[in-house]
């Protein structure tokens, strides 16, 4: 049992993802006395005679005044079993942006739709987009099934008509569960509602208690963006050179074979060491510094790898971008990738095409990407970069496009045609 | 096993994972930037910061500096432990002296005699004249609505301003700290930590921490519905009755703000207990500052505070 679930939301507005995740947080017991009674006093002063707990989570200014969501925001709450961090993402305009956003770390989303309205355009891009970032597990939260009369039918028609529309993103009949909900009223969130006897599966809360983490990313070869080299140079420690990162996949033990890329020189793990001593293994996710046991020039950028299953290096590549700028990209542009701890110039050579989330199809040679849009491109870089593809390990198959002139980050970059994947399902 | 062995191992799991995210974090930003600092106030926070960065870049020193903005109001626990601190690690401290700034008229004492915002210059000022170009803080999201919504790494313009509708996504573990000159970023590494994960981890590493934070005879004074300590802030008042009550702090910062709540916890495990059983949260409970009003914590954001 994983102690930590990343979980994100999605949904439109006004589906209720606020009150949800602020019931949520209520029932979880992670609201304390003081937030509650800045709740109650501003619900009042709103002329609501209950405490609207959406006003738990939308804490900016221009949200309360407005009554939407505007940013992510992240949420933390914790049951005896497992603690959460949540990306609550919001459903207005930017939607792709902070989906793909908070859908980068998930290992979960909860989708969320009006049991009056169904699935609706929204619910199905924003699947596309979560099945386009492998996000493993989905659940639909069937809100507000107390307008319609805790109908059983009504709520099995949204949930087979997602189910199908999961199946063909790829997902399969045991990642995705459907769940009738009323935030507001607190039905099968945290408790199993005597208003709907005819569903026979867990409460949101339970079923996010229980759910596996996704598979365990230390079946996969070893990847190892070095980010600092540490040397010392004390009297205790005066010839220590260690690399110190995060393993990003797979898992490292004393003796290992490694490549160091994008040079492609052939060493050996002396050690795995911590300041709280040496390990005999450790695994993706853990903050590490490995000694090796030859001399050899490595700095920041540099990957260590698996000597058996090393990635790719190349100065080409075809890749899937999220664009979350509100410039427009062209063909020829001249950017930035940050890929690991190295980053490097890049050229996007061709265009190639733009995923249209709403059929599920791609449209060819597309003029420009803006703001929210998917494409495919290809992408010329200054010097190789050791890649995988996003699907097989998605810490080293994945990036940043920054704009080389302020900074800014452009898009979320998938090494791969991801899409086409998801093209061919309808 | 049992649950409650299960719920043990998914807490130890839980910080070490938080402890492996906060270490890649210092990392990145030694590796990308030329001027980082940490903020350090010599509290609970600020000191599991510097655990963390010890722990990142061990066993070689830490390469930041520390900088202390110093309202002035201190409590002499907490400097007293500032500066052993810094003794022990070798580290070089900055201190930024509020007072200084009133003295030489670049602001302006407030009526109500609080010192917490007034620090925003002197941070920013002191940010300036060293080109710091990364400041570390211990800021987490779960301490209030508008926290949650910040980034790990925040860019701040040349005025030290936070805007929230320009934020940049943050991706996967990708930290853009791209900035242009005058900019700065400000880093939060214990953003995805909760009070009781800091509890927990500093039980489990055994840090420690300035006394004030265990339970001990203090004389207290109420107001607003704090008990606040006697000291250069202008305190007690006409009326302020002065109590010795058995007390312990939840948040170290202005002394003027900064109230103590009634406890008996004395060890690091009776204070987890305690925070457990608390119906209030740490800022609820102890700082008058955050209760102005519903966006007070957003508006100092914007105006460059952390």
């Amino acid at each position: 049992m994983s102690g930590l679930l990343r979980l994100a939301t999605a949904g439109s507005v006004d589906d209720g993802k606020s009150t949800l995740v602020g019931r949520l947080l209520y029932d979880t017991k992670s609201v304390l006395a003081d937030q509650l009674d800045a709740v109650r006093r501003a619900s009042v002063d709103r002329g609501l005679s209950t405490p609207d707990l959406s006003l738990l989570v939308d804490g900016l200014r221009s949200e309360r005044e407005q009554g939407i969501t505007i940013d992510v925001a992240y949420r933390y709450f914790a049951t005896p079993k497992r603690s959460f961090v949540l990306a609550d993402t919001p459903g207005h305009v930017q939607y792709t942006r902070n989906t793909v956003t908070g859908a980068s770390t998930a290992q979960l989303a909860v989708l969320l739709v009006d049991a009056r309205k169904g699935v609706v355009e929204q619910t199905r891009r924003h699947a596309a987009v979560l099945a386009l970032l492998g996000v493993p597990r989905l659940v639909l939260a069937v809100n507000k099934v107390d307008l319609i009369n805790y109908d059983e039918a009504s709520f099995t028609v949204i949930a087979k008509e997602f189910g199908a529309h999961a199946s063909s993103l790829g997902y399969e009949e045991g990642s995705v569960l459907a769940i009738p909900v009323s935030a507001l009223l607190g039905d099968n969130v945290a408790t199993r509602s005597e208003n709907t006897p005819w569903y026979q599966g867990p409460t949101l809360l339970k079923h996010l208690e229980n759910v596996p983490v996704a598979p365990d990313p230390h079946e996969a070869a070893f990847r190892f963006p070095v980010q600092y080299v540490i040397r010392p140079r004390t009297a205790e420690f005066p010839d220590y050179r260690g690399y110190a990162g995060q393993i990003a996949a797979g898992t490292v033990r004393p003796g290992d074979e490694v490549v160091v890329l994008p040079q492609g020189l052939r060493t050996r793990v002396d050690s795995v060491d911590t300041p709280r001593g040496a390990l005999q293994e450790a695994g993706a996710g853990s903050s590490v510094t490995v000694l090796l046991t030859d001399e050899l020039d490595i700095s920041r950028g540099d990957l260590i790898a698996s000597a058996e299953q090393p990635p790719e290096v190349t100065d080409e590549l075809t890749a899937t971008l999220c664009w979350l700028s509100s410039k427009s990209l062209r063909q020829g542009a001249r950017v930035l990738l940050k890929h690991g701890t190295r980053t490097v110039q890049a050229l996007v050579d061709d265009l190639r095409s733009r995923f249209d989330e709403q059929s599920l199809s791609t449209v060819d040679e597309p003029r420009s990407l803006e703001l929210n849009e998917i494409g495919g491109v290809r992408l010329r870089l200054s010097e190789p970069l050791p890649l995988d593809d996003y699907s097989s390990s998605p810490r080293t198959g994945a990036f940043l496009v920054l704009d080389p002139g302020d900074g800014d980050t452009l898009a979320a970059g998938l090494v791969g045609e991801r899409f086409s994947a998801l093209a061919c399902g309808e | 096993m049992t649950t409650l062995e299960t719920a043990a191992d998914a807490a130890r799991d839980n910080l070490t994972a938080l402890e492996s995210e906060a270490v890649h974090i210092f990392r990145e930003v030694a590796g990308e930037f030329d001027r980082p600092v940490i903020l350090f106030s010599g509290g609970k926070d600020s000191t599991l910061l510097l655990h963390l960065a010890i722990k990142a870049f061990w066993p070689a020193p830490v390469p930041f500096p520390l900088l202390h903005v110093d309202t002035g109001h201190n409590f002499d626990e907490v400097i007293e432990f500032r500066d052993k601190v810094v003794e022990t690690y070798g580290l070089r401290l900055v201190v930024a002296r509020v007072q200084d700034w009133i003295d030489d008229g670049r602001l302006t004492e407030r009526p109500d005699g609080t010192r917490n915002p007034l620090q925003t210059q002197p941070l920013l000022d002191t940010i300036t004249e060293h080109k710091f170009d990364a400041v570390f803080g211990g800021g987490r999201r779960d301490e209030e609505r508008a926290r949650a919504k910040e980034r790990i790494f925040s860019l701040r313009n040349a005025f030290g301003q936070w805007d929230p509708r320009r934020q940049r996504p943050e991706l996967w573990n990708l930290y853009n700290g791209r900035h242009r000159p005058g900019e700065h970023v400000r880093v939060f590494p214990l953003s995805n930590w909760t009070e009781a994960d800091v509890w927990n981890y500093i039980a489990r590493e055994g840090i420690e921490l300035p006394s004030i934070y265990y339970a001990h005879r203090r004389k207290v004074y109420r107001r607003d519905g704090m008990w606040l300590t006697e000291g250069p802030w202008g305190g007690p008042r006409d009326g302020e009755v002065v109590e010795e009550l058995m007390v312990r702090y939840r948040t170290v910062g202005d002394g003027s703000c900064t109230g103590a709540v009634e406890s008996a916890a004395t060890t690091v495990e009776e204070v987890i207990a305690e925070v457990q059983a608390s119906r209030l949260t740490e800022r609820g409970a102890t700082r008058a500052d955050d209760r102005l009003s519903e966006a007070a914590m957003e508006d100092r954001k914007r105006e460059g505070y952390f």
